[in-house]
Order: C-alpha cells, then structure tokens, then sequence
C-alpha cells in the first residue's frame, strides 16, 4: 500500500551535472529547438522519438484507463524508455508540462510519480514544466532569459512548420521539405550554441534563413484539398498521438494547414486578464500578464512581417486576429484545456478558407465537449459549406474506423 | 465489347456486389464474409462469371473493409458515404434525408438544405451486429425477433448509446420475466433513439425520408418504429427494395466515370492477388509453442476436480445450489461428502424460471425416494426471483457463493476472478472475508458473451472458435477497450485479411487484457497475491485460461466445475446453513408450477420503477424491478434518514414555490452545479424582483425531450439531462433564463485551487450554442465567480445592468448580500441534518454509507434511486458537502483542485475516521476527473482499513450491479466484524 505524501525525488542542482533529462514526444520540431537552447545551459535532454505497441501498453498497465488518452501516452512512452536499457537508471530524470489549468491534464505529474512508484522507479526525479510555480526542482530553473529564448525557439519551430505544411505536398524531390527541417534545426542549433545572449537581429537572420531553406524547394505547382487540424494539445500536434494523421492527409493528397503553439501560449496568459475582466480577480497578475502577452505578440508579429506578401507563402494569422475573430461564438472566458482558442482555431481556418478541418481530441475529453464538439454546429452554420469532423484518439479506437470518417470529408470536398 | 460497370460494397459483416450494363441492373449478390473478405470477393466475382465475362469491366470498390481491398489490389475506391450521396441524387433526386444503417456503420445524409454527411462516432456501436447480437440474448433468430417485435404491447426504455449498454438493460428485463415481444420491440426503439441522437445530433429530420442498408431493408419492425418516432407515412418514408444494394450500386455508378478497365479474367487476378497480401496488423506471441505445451498445460488443469457421483447410485440427504445468472442458468446438486451428484448449465432462454422448473422435476425424478433434499440456496442476477417462484431457503449474494466455492478447491485462495457471460467479477480475499470487490463497468461488460456472438456472427460454435485460436502463430493486437471498439479492430484486422485463428487468439487475449487492465487495473501479478482461482464459463475456455496465465505470468488454478461455482458454492451454503429440511416446492408443487408476467409503471413515487408482476402457481405473486418496498404492499416501512432524499426535498421545495403574480420570470434549470446554487440564485432574483421558475424534477422524458440537441454522445448524463430542462423552462414559457457560467467554484480552504470541471464550468456556452429554443429566449450566461462578495456585486451589475432594465447599484448589492445569506443558511440546513443523521445512526446503531459523489448527484434521474436502495439495506445515506464540515482537511498525492472532488478526499477522510461508516463513490460515466480521484479516494478508504466500493452511473437505469456490490460491502463488513469479534 502506499503511503501519502512520501516525497517524491527532487532534481537537485547536482543532477544537472550527471543526470540525462528524458523528454516525451508532444512537438517534434519545436521540443527539438527548445532541447538546443537548454542544452546550452547545461541539461542533458533527450527528446523520445520512440513509437510501437509498447508504449500503450505500458501506458494501460500503469495509468487509470479512464484516464485520457495523452496522460497514458506520455507517461507509456516514458516508461518505456526507462525499461529499455537504454538509460543509465540512476543517472537519468523526466520532464513534464503542468499548466495548472482546470484540465485534468495538470494531473500528469502525479500519476507519472505514481506510475514510477509502482515501477520501484520512485528514486527517478520528475520536474515540472509550468509557469504558474506549482512546482519547483531546485537542479531545474528557468531564468527569464532562459525563458526568453525559448520563446524564440517556439516562433522559429512554429515557423519551420508552417512553411513545412506549406511545400511538403508539393516538392518536386520526394523528402526536399523534411530535409529543409533538418537542415533548418541544425543551423539554428549552432548558432545557439554557446550562445546564451541573443536579440532581434539574430532572429531576424534566422527568420530569413528558414524563409529562404523553404523557397528554395521546387515545387510541382498544383492544388490540393486544404485540411486543418486543430485539437488538444497533444493529439493534434503528436504523431504518436494521432495515428500519424499528417501523413494520411499527405498520402490522401491533401495539405495540412495546422495553427501553431505560441497561440497556445498566448492563449495560456491572456486567462489572467480575462480573471480580471470577469471576476475582478488580482489586477497585478491581469498587469504582469498583459504586458508578457502584448511582448510575445510583438515577436509573433515579426515573424508575420518578414511572410506579408510573399510570392510563395500563406501567412500565420495573427494571434489577436484569432482571438477577436472567436467571440461571436465563445466567452474568452472559456480557459480550461485548450478552451475557446479551439473554437477560435476552427473559426481562424474557416475564414482563411480551409473548407475541410478535423478536430482532434482523446476519448473523452472534457473541455472539448464544450469548445470542440459543442461548437460545431454554430461553426458550420455561420460559415456555410465548411466541414468539421470530430475524431476521437484513443488506445482502442482503430485507425479504420478514424481514416474512413477522414476519407468521407475528403470526398465530399473533391 | 459491351461496358459493364461493377461495384463492389465490402462492408463489416457482408459483401455485395452489383453489375449494371446500360443503365440497368443485370447482376446482383449479398453474402455474409464471415471475415474471409478478399476470399469471398473473388468468390462472388467467380459466381458472377456468367454475367462478366467477355465484357469490358468498370470497377469501383467501397465500404469499410473494402477500402484496404482497393489499395492491395490497385482498384479504384470511393468512400461509402459519398457513393451512396450520388446514387440517390441520381436515382431519387427528392429525396431530403438518407439514413443507412449498415452491419456496424450508421449514416445520415441531408441532402436538402445544407449538405451534411456524418458517420456514427467511435462510442456508437454497431447497428447491424448489434441487432444481431441482441438476438441472440433473446435466443431467437434476427428475423424471428423482427416478427417478435410487431406484437409488441409496450415499449421499455433501453440506452441507446451503444450495444454494450443496451445489454445490460436487456438482461435484468429478460430474468424479470417481461414480455419478449416487447423487449424485441424496445431493441428497435433503441436503434432509433441512437440513429437521431448519435447521428441526427439535433438537426431535423424531415421531408422525404430514405432508409437504406441491410438492417432497414430485412427488419420490418425496425421500419415500424422509424414510421412512429419520426411521424412519417407512406408517401414520406422510403423503403427501396434497392436498399441493400444501393452503396455497391453508387460504386457502380462511380465506376462508370474510371478510365481503369478490366476482362473478367484480369479483374479475378488483381482480386486474387490481394489475398496473399502481408498485413500491418500487430500481433502477439502464440498462446501455445508446440502441441507438447498444451497437453501439459491441459494436464496441470486436469488436477482441479471435483468428486462425482452418479445420482442414481446416491442415497442420502442432499443439498441444491441455483445460480441464475444474467445470460445462463447453473444448478448443482451435491452429497454429504461435498460430492457433485448432478449439474446443469444453459443458456437463460430468456426465461430462466422454465429452465430452473424442468430441472427441479428432473433432479426430483432422479432422486426418487433415497435422495431428501435438505437445503436449496440461489444467487445471481435472478436470485430473488428463483428464490420465491420456487420457495428456496436461502439467497445469497454471489460474491459469497463464489467465494465459498473457490475455498473449497483452494482453501487459502487469495483471489478470485469469474467471467462470465455478462459480468466479470474480481475480488480480493482478506482475512478470510471477501474484501475489495471489482465489477466491470457498463463500458467493459458483455466479454464473455461478446466471444460467443462474435463467435456465432462467423458460423462457429463459441468451443469451435475459440479451440481455432490455441494453435494461433500469430494472435493479432485488439486492444482492450469495450466490446464495441474490439469490433472496430477485428474489422481492421479482416481487413488486412487476417486468418480466423489469429483473430480467435486475439480475441481471448482482449478479452483477458480487458480483465486485468480495466477491471482489475493490475500493475504486476504480484498485485493478486499468490493463490488466483478463475472461474466462470469462460474460463471453460482453454484459449483464454491460457491468455490469463500468460498475461499473469502465473499459473492459476481453474476448477473443471468453473462454469458451476456459483451454484457450487450455493449448494455448500445451503448445506451450512440448513435447518435439516428444505421449504422448496415439492414434486407435486413444481409439476403444477405456473408463471406468468406483466409489467407495469410504479406509480409510487417519481422513480416510477418498471415494475414486473410475476404470478405463480396458487396466485402467488412477486415483484421485481423495484428499489423500494412501496410498491410491494407492506405497507410504509420507516424511512431511514438520507441526505440524499433530504437535500433533494429541500430543493423540490424552490420548484413548488407559489409566484406571486404579477412579477417578471426568470427560468433557473435544475442541473449540475445549480443543484447547489440554486438557493443563492433564487434569493438573489428573488430581491431584485423576479419570480423565479425552476425547471422542475429530472426523468426519463425530461432527458428525451433535449436528446436530440447533445452534440457530444460521450459527455455525463448529468450533462445531457440539462438539454432536457432547458426544454422543460421553454414549455414553461419563461422568456428569460439564467445559467451562469462559472470557471471557479467556491474556495472552500481545502484544495489547491478551486475549479469547477470544464463541462460544469462551460456547459451554458455549449446549451447556447446548440439549442434551438434558446434562439428566442434570452438567454443569460453570465460569467461569475462567487468567492468574493464585493467582486461579484461589482461584476453582476455590470452585467445586469445591461440586460434588466431599471436595476440600480444598491438593488444588485442588496441581492448579493441576501443571496450569499441564502447559500449559508442552506449550508448550515444540511451540516445540522447531517449531524443529526449521525447521531441518529449511533444511538440505533446502524450502519452509515457515506455516498460521495458531486452535488447534481441526488437527481433521482441521475442516481437511480441508489440512495433509497442503500436504505432499504439498513444504513442511513449521507452526502459528500455534508460530512465536509465535520472533519478536516485531507492531503492527497494528485493535483487537487476541483472544489467538488476535493470534497470527496474529504468524505473518504470522514469515512475512515467515523466508527460504522462506509464510503461509497458514485461515478458518473465519462468523468474524466474521476478517473483521478476514484484511485486517490480507494487508497485513502484502504488505507484506513476500510472497503472503497465505487458505483459507476450512467442513463442505464439497472441496479443489478449495485445491489451485488452493496450486499458483498454490508456481508464483508459484517464478517469482518465477526472476526474481529472472535480475536477479542
């Protein structure tokens, strides 16, 4: 039987030294910069890009079924490594994302500790990621200009996906685009390496860089089916999560078109002004956040400049764009899992034209009850001639059943 | 050469093929595949020879298996949906809606208007199959139930949502003994209700209706209960006798339009070349290496005997065990010496008191007059009903049966696991009393029989197929989540053209995984302790048995009598506890025993139970379907005090209360978070001025009144029921109504934050959103939190003073002052009734069930009457928010930040500490958030050495479960105290 509240293992400043720091799968291209800037401060960090039935398995055998779908993933996959022999046990810790938010995704945490207890893997440290300061690991700290850098990794990473959906289909040289990523990520890793200062200007070469890797791609020039996919954070943007959807729609001839994860974040802040606004709650925590918001949005905007009116590129869409463009159909007060920018992604997408969007979640997701699959109907109806299917992820939920429902959209936008 | 155009429809059950040559229809085919898909597709492709040869082949392929059918071979495809939108817009261009329902797949198309396509989701189940299967829980063949169902009388509410629910509401009305004609009917109805709430999603359907599909085609009683329930007629509603073939026709039609062509002969070839096609599907180790193996595994399992003796050759007394499960009926029969003189295992029939009368007058000719039965004891599902049709001595819990029979084969057994057909059922042994019981949900149950229909849906015996998988060299991977997803995998592994024997393996390994992970939820085999018995009639299977030892890691023991136990087990109660003569009918009595059955509607309070009128021989007569002794005549028992019914009397009082005239209204729904807020909101309207209007008590029509507005079929039923209120306040006639939207709960001091769930917190958004009612309401949704006054007082004027006309900044602080008043007296009301509840319990020394579950749960809708069922064992009922005044706060190891849930940490704290006192949680299926706190709450209960003891919820409105688990809580508790009676 367990006992409550043994203490769990801490990440202690020594660990940062010895320790390899085992990061789940949830963005591929964004995780992997973020992984470059850390490195740079002195992590150890190994992104899992591990797949195959194991991971589920392990996942059912230590997370509550009912549990949903991504928690059982992420803390599989991390399992798994574990058993792999890969690592050196006592020299090895995990990461994990905790919002904080009304979602049971804040949960993950616990249940990774209880899943490695239940292992007799307890002595392994877990270190939140949040920014709410629900948890502190003194070996683990993120400084603000830490924090500043990895913002421009996710403006970069949000970037290089983009401009990915946006030549994959296409390429002329079968793999012209996933090279360009790669090269993309090796260049941007070097030249944050051993670089723990940098600004604007560097960003602004960079920028130019990725631009310039992707225009280079020849392309066939044809028109294919826009798809877009938005959802909960995990099964929209991991494979691993979505039975690799990305490449059903590529082979299925279509484009995905996928908003990015800073709006995630900016969506994140924008909650503590929106607790002013409706409840009158803490004025410092509405000022601060404002002020984080209306910086990161200074950055995201940037980017945007360097990709008006280019010959080649569809533009991302501005994040106060999005935000504005959702309140004739949701509160922003809506904020818990990915809330009303869900809403407010379909919404973008319907506007920009992209006719055919799946919204993706696990099994049973709650918020998406309500932002997801409650809004639906309202989508479709103020913007006819736009089509939403809901797809449900799920260890049990087979793929045919998933890509069938897919194939239906896509024949109906032929 | 002449242009044929060939479509080929390959769905999950069957394959049909048509061929049309100049416009018309020369050749059509339907054939179940039995999951041989491509073989059957070049079967019928060779029977269609005649009809093909020599001409020059168009082809299109669709359906759902036949998708992986097109790529292997090259040809082209065309999704189903989308050939059957073109088939009817060419063939029957007034057509407005088309709903096909196929083997496992339902379709709607709107046609008018705007174009909409949608397909069943994931947690829809099948259509088809489920029909199928739910005839063979009537015993009778699809077609016979359809000629059933036409003399139907009346209609019971089955859920709808997918075959595994439905089943378990078909089964308890089978063993009450009600009507078949009327379930068969009540089966269709269902189908229906699913086809307008899983596919419709709200939005009409009218104009001219097309029904299309094998199911509307063959199923004249299922075209009956569309007819009624979406009020068509003839001219409106469409029955083609095209309709099974119309998909394949579409794909036809496609065909016209490929540049692709084929002779017979090449077209055989690319078929054919399919069938040789490496698969992606995953797979398992074999279940058995070598032949060598499995004899030594059959060997080892040999030993597990009982003693048989031939009741002819036995003289003596004798003791019978009845277990009247809900698919099958066990009777044992057993000597002196605990030795087996006669058994019996079958099918229920659907009428298990025919079965259980024929063999009683068999076992009474064979004991003639050397054998007295001394003592007779039933258990199981239909315990009750056994018990008085037949005068048994005893009835017992099936826990306790099980148990006391696993003892007898291993006395120093640890674990004990029975899958049966319907239910599996682990419990842990502590102390030589039951203890720590695990049923299946609702969402896993059906196992047992879901091997056996899969079974009987591919021609085979469930011994046959199942014997198929031992030698399996490659099990395939499905998973092990329900029944209804497993479908979906052997339909991906069909469609990879897996052989029978890999699908049967995997299958028994599915259904094993289902056990351990989500029933039992095992982290290692060490977690069931050393000695494990497995029992039940499926473990009769070796395929299985050796799936569990393997996935154990352990070897288990199965006794030969496995299927038996229960009845076993009864028969060696009855004869620990006779009184040395037996009160069963006698020969006489049991030849002229007569039964028959009507059901009626309770009227004895808002449950309104189905009630079923057994009437036996010497007009006897027994009740069943009730949670209460109301309807049964003993006149009022004394009610034992319930914080459930308490609470929920309060509340009835707001809906009654008199307006007063000439005031303005405003409508407040009776659901989720407002069955706590409600005294707050009504003061609150009720200062400024307004008469307020509650929608009323949840039931059944409430809920089938907003049915078709619920845009998530996965959400709570707490969720879905408020659809149905917000009707109710629209009939009413309120024009405005009030439901706020609230992020935040109260910060009651004892969690890390104090959220509502997001379905709690934004359900308004959604009503909104979806309801076409509230179009022409004024709708209200304001977002509010209520933990500080002066914020609320500030934000509701701003919102108020927009929307209520003349309401002015003191009138708002005022409400808010009286409102807040309002929800502290309220709260001191249920402390105090709760304090006096507990004393009460002392000074009669009862025993206190601590039922912890969330505000919304006194809904009798919601809860099913399981308070009153609580009562009705003895314990008096206390609520979560009530007893999380009396303790402190407890620390738990998650992220606890739900205000509603930490309550429950908090409950569970209570329980442990006060003396008497159980906790049992009440879940409401889909609570992703209980996922959570149902582990953190058991290990709080087990670690103050107490009994956690959850009750899954749904809109399935049977008690079965409950009961079993109830009775196994107060028996373990009870032996519990009388061991620890005996060490003092």
């Amino acid at each position: 039987m367990q006992t409550l509240n043994t203490k769990s293992a801490v990440f202690t400043e020594q660990m940062k030294q010895t320790h390899t720091i085992l990061v789940p799968n949830m963005l591929p291209i964004q995780l992997k910069l973020m992984i470059a800037i850390l490195e740079n401060y002195g992590y150890k960090m190994e992104l899992l890009e591990t797949e195959g039935p194991s991971i589920v398995e392990y996942g059912l055998k230590n997370v509550h079924n009912d549990t949903c779908y991504p928690a059982l993933l992420v803390i599989g996959q991390l399992i798994d490594a574990l058993h792999s022999g890969k690592y050196d046990l006592n020299k090895v810790a995990l990461i994990l994302p905790q919002t904080g938010g009304g979602c049971r995704a804040s949960n993950y945490i616990h249940l990774m500790r209880k899943a490695l207890k239940n292992n007799g893997l307890e002595h392994i440290p877990v270190i939140s990621l949040n920014t709410m300061g629900l948890e502190s690991s003194p070996g683990f700290k993120i400084t603000p200009q830490m924090m500043y850098q990895i913002l421009y990794a996710l403006i970069l990473g949000d970037l290089i996906m983009h401009l990915y959906h946006q030549t994959r289909p296409y390429e002329v040289q079968t793999g012209a685009s996933q090279k360009a990523v790669d090269n993309c990520i090796s260049v941007i890793s070097k030249e944050f390496n051993g670089r723990t200062a940098f600004g604007s200007r560097l960003m602004d070469k960079l920028y130019d860089r990725v631009i310039g890797e992707f225009s280079a791609i020849k392309l066939t020039g044809e028109s294919k089916v826009k798809v877009g996919i938005v959802g909960e954070i995990y099964v929209k943007f991991s494979p691993l999560g979505n039975n690799n959807l990305e490449e059903f729609l590529l082979s299925e001839n279509a484009e995905v078109v996928m908003p990015g994860l800073l709006d995630f974040c900016l969506y994140c802040i924008y909650g503590d002004i929106q607790d002013r606004r409706l409840y009158g709650r803490s004025l410092k925590a509405a000022v601060a956040s404002k002020a984080i918001y209306k910086f990161i949005l200074s950055k995201q905007r940037r980017v945007l400049e360097k990709l008006k009116g280019h010959p080649r590129f569809r533009n991302m869409t501005d994040f106060e764009e999005t935000r504005r463009g959702v309140k004739p159909y949701i509160n922003l007060g809506a904020q818990m899992g990915e809330g009303w920018l869900l809403t407010g992604e379909m919404v973008e997408l319907a506007h920009s034209g992209v006719r055919n969007i799946i919204c993706t979640q696990p099994f049973g997701c709650l918020p998406n009850h309500i932002v997801g699959k409650g809004m639906i109907r309202q989508i479709k109806e103020k913007n006819p001639g736009v089509n939403i299917i809901s797809i449900d992820y799920d260890p049990g939920a087979s793929r045919i059943n998933q890509e069938n429902r897919i194939k239906l959209m896509l024949a109906a936008a032929k | 050469m002449k242009e044929l155009f060939l479509g080929i429809d390959i769905g999950s059950t069957t394959v049909k093929l048509v061929a049309v040559e100049e416009q018309k229809i020369v050749y059509k085919k339907y054939e179940r595949h039995y999951s041989k898909v491509r073989e059957k597709a070049c079967e019928m492709l060779s029977a269609a020879k005649d009809c093909l040869k020599d001409k020059l082949i168009k082809v299109a392929l669709t359906g759902s298996a036949g998708l992986g059918v097109a790529k292997a071979g090259g040809i082209s495809f065309i999704q189903e949906v989308f050939a059957t939108r073109k088939i009817v817009e060419e063939m029957m261009p007034d057509t407005d809606v088309v709903i096909e329902l196929g083997g496992e797949d339902a379709k709607i198309i709107y046609l008018s208007g705007e174009l909409e396509e949608r397909m069943n989701g994931t947690c829809a189940g099948g259509t088809g199959a489920f029909i199928d299967q739910m005839a063979v829980l009537l015993d009778v063949t699809p077609a016979e139930m359809d000629e059933l169902s036409l003399k139907a009388e009346r209609l019971y509410t089955i859920a709808s949502r997918c075959g595994v629910f439905a089943k378990t509401d078909v089964q308890p009305l089978l063993n009450q003994g009600a009507k078949k004609e009327d379930i068969a009917a009540s089966i269709f109805q269902a189908v229906v209700d699913q086809t307008l709430t899983g596919l419709a999603q709200g939005r009409e359907i009218t104009g001219n209706v097309l029904f299309l599909g094998g199911p509307l085609h063959f199923f004249k009683g299922l075209q009956k209960r569309f007819y009624e329930t979406l009020d068509l007629n003839e001219k409106t509603a469409r029955f083609p006798e095209i309709a099974p073939f119309a998909v394949a026709l579409g794909a036809a039609y496609h065909a016209s339009n490929t540049n692709e062509t084929y002779s017979y002969e090449s077209l055989l070839q690319a078929l054919q070349k399919t069938a040789g096609e490496v698969n992606t599907t995953h797979h398992l180790e074999p279940l058995f290496e070598n032949e060598q193996q499995y004899r030594e595994f059959v060997e080892r399992h040999k030993k597990s005997d009982v003693i048989h003796q031939n009741l002819e050759e036995y003289s003596g007394a004798a003791y019978l065990g009845v277990d009247c499960g809900s698919t099958t009926t066990k009777m044992a029969l057993i000597g002196e010496d605990n030795q087996l003189l006669y058994s019996y295992y079958s099918s229920n029939k659907g009428n298990p008191l025919v079965i259980v009368r024929e063999q009683l007058l068999e076992i009474y000719r064979l004991c003639g007059d050397r054998v007295r039965i001394k003592g007779c004891a039933a258990t199981g599902y239909g315990e009750e009903l056994i018990k008085n049709a037949f005068h048994m001595d005893f009835g017992l819990v099936e826990t306790v049966a099980h148990f006391r029979a696993a003892k007898h084969f291993c006395p120093n057994v640890d674990f004990i696991i029975d899958i049966g057909g319907q239910d599996m059922k682990c419990f842990k042994i502590h102390n030589n009393c039951i203890d720590n019981i695990m049923l299946n949900e609702a969402c896993s149950s059906g196992c047992g029989s879901f091997i056996e229909t899969f079974a009987k849906s591919m021609g085979y015996t469930v011994q046959e197929f199942c014997k198929r998988g031992i030698m399996a060299k490659r099990p395939i991977d499905l998973g092990s989540r329900c029944t209804v997803f497993m479908n979906s995998s052997v339909k991906q592994a069909q469609k990879d053209g897996a052989p029978l024997e890999d699908i049967s393996a995997g299958l028994s390994v599915s259904v094993v995984k289902n056990a351990l992970y989500k029933v039992i939820r095992v982290n290692s085999a060490d977690d069931l302790g050393e000695n494990v018995v497995v029992q039940g009639g499926t473990f009769l299977n070796d395929a299985i048995l050796r799936s569990f030892e393997k996935e154990l890691k352990k070897e288990v023991i199965r006794p030969s009598i496995a299927g038996l136990m229960g009845a076993y087990g009864a028969a060696l109660y009855a004869k620990e506890h006779t009184s040395g003569s037996s009160t069963m009918l006698s020969q006489q009595q049991t030849l002229e025993f007569t039964h028959s059955a009507k059901s009626v509607r309770c009227g004895g309070c808002t449950n309104h139970c189905n009630l079923t009128i057994n009437i036996f021989s010497e007009n006897r007569r027994y009740i069943s379907g009730n949670r209460c002794e109301k309807p049964l005549g003993k006149g009022e028992s004394k009610q034992l005090p319930d914080m459930y019914a308490y609470k929920m009397n309060r509340l009835k009082e707001y809906i009654d209360m008199p307006t007063l005239g000439n005031r303005p209204k405003v409508g407040i729904p009776l659901v989720l978070n407002l069955f706590e807020l409600l005294p707050f909101w009504y003061r609150f309207f009720d200062v400024l001025g307004y008469d307020v209007v509650v929608s009323g008590v949840s039931n059944r029509a409430v809920f089938n009144k907003g049915q078709n507005s619920i845009p998530s079929d996965t959400v709570c039923y707490p969720a879905k029921l408020v659809h149905g209120h917000v009707e109710l306040l629209a009939e009413k006639g309120v024009d405005t109504i009030f439901y706020p939207c609230m992020t935040y709960n109260f910060n009651e001091g004892h969690s890390d934050n104090c959220y509502n769930c997001p379905v709690v917190a934004y359900y308004p958004e959604l009503l909104s959103a979806n309801m076409k009612c509230l179009k022409s309401i004024r709708f209200l949704m304001p977002y509010f939190e209520l933990n500080d006054p002066k914020a609320l007082a500030a934000t509701a004027y701003n919102y108020f003073s927009k929307y209520l006309p003349a309401v002015s900044r003191t009138d708002i602080k005022k409400a808010v002052d009286e409102a807040y008043k309002a929800q502290q007296a309220w709260q001191n009301d249920i402390t105090d009734a709760a304090r006096k509840t507990l004393e009460y319990a002392k000074e009669n020394n009862l025993p206190i069930a601590v039922l912890a579950g969330r505000p919304y749960h006194i809904d009798p809708e919601i809860n099913h009457g399981i308070n009153q069922l609580i009562t009705s064992y003895g314990m008096v009922v206390l609520s979560e928010d009530c007893v999380c005044k009396l303790t402190e706060n407890q620390k738990v190891n998650v992220l606890n930040q739900w205000t509603y849930h930490s309550r429950m940490y908090k409950a569970a704290k209570f329980a442990v500490e006060t003396p008497g006192a159980q906790l049992i949680q009440l879940v409401s299926f889909g609570c992703g958030i209980d996922a959570i706190t149902t582990d953190e709450n058991r290990e709080i209960v087990e670690r103050g050495g107490k009994i956690y003891t959850q009750l899954k919820i749904d809109d399935i409105n049977n008690l079965g479960a409950v009961k079993i688990r109830i009775r196994s809580l107060l028996e373990a508790v009870a032996e519990g105290e009388k061991n620890a009676d005996i060490k003092h």
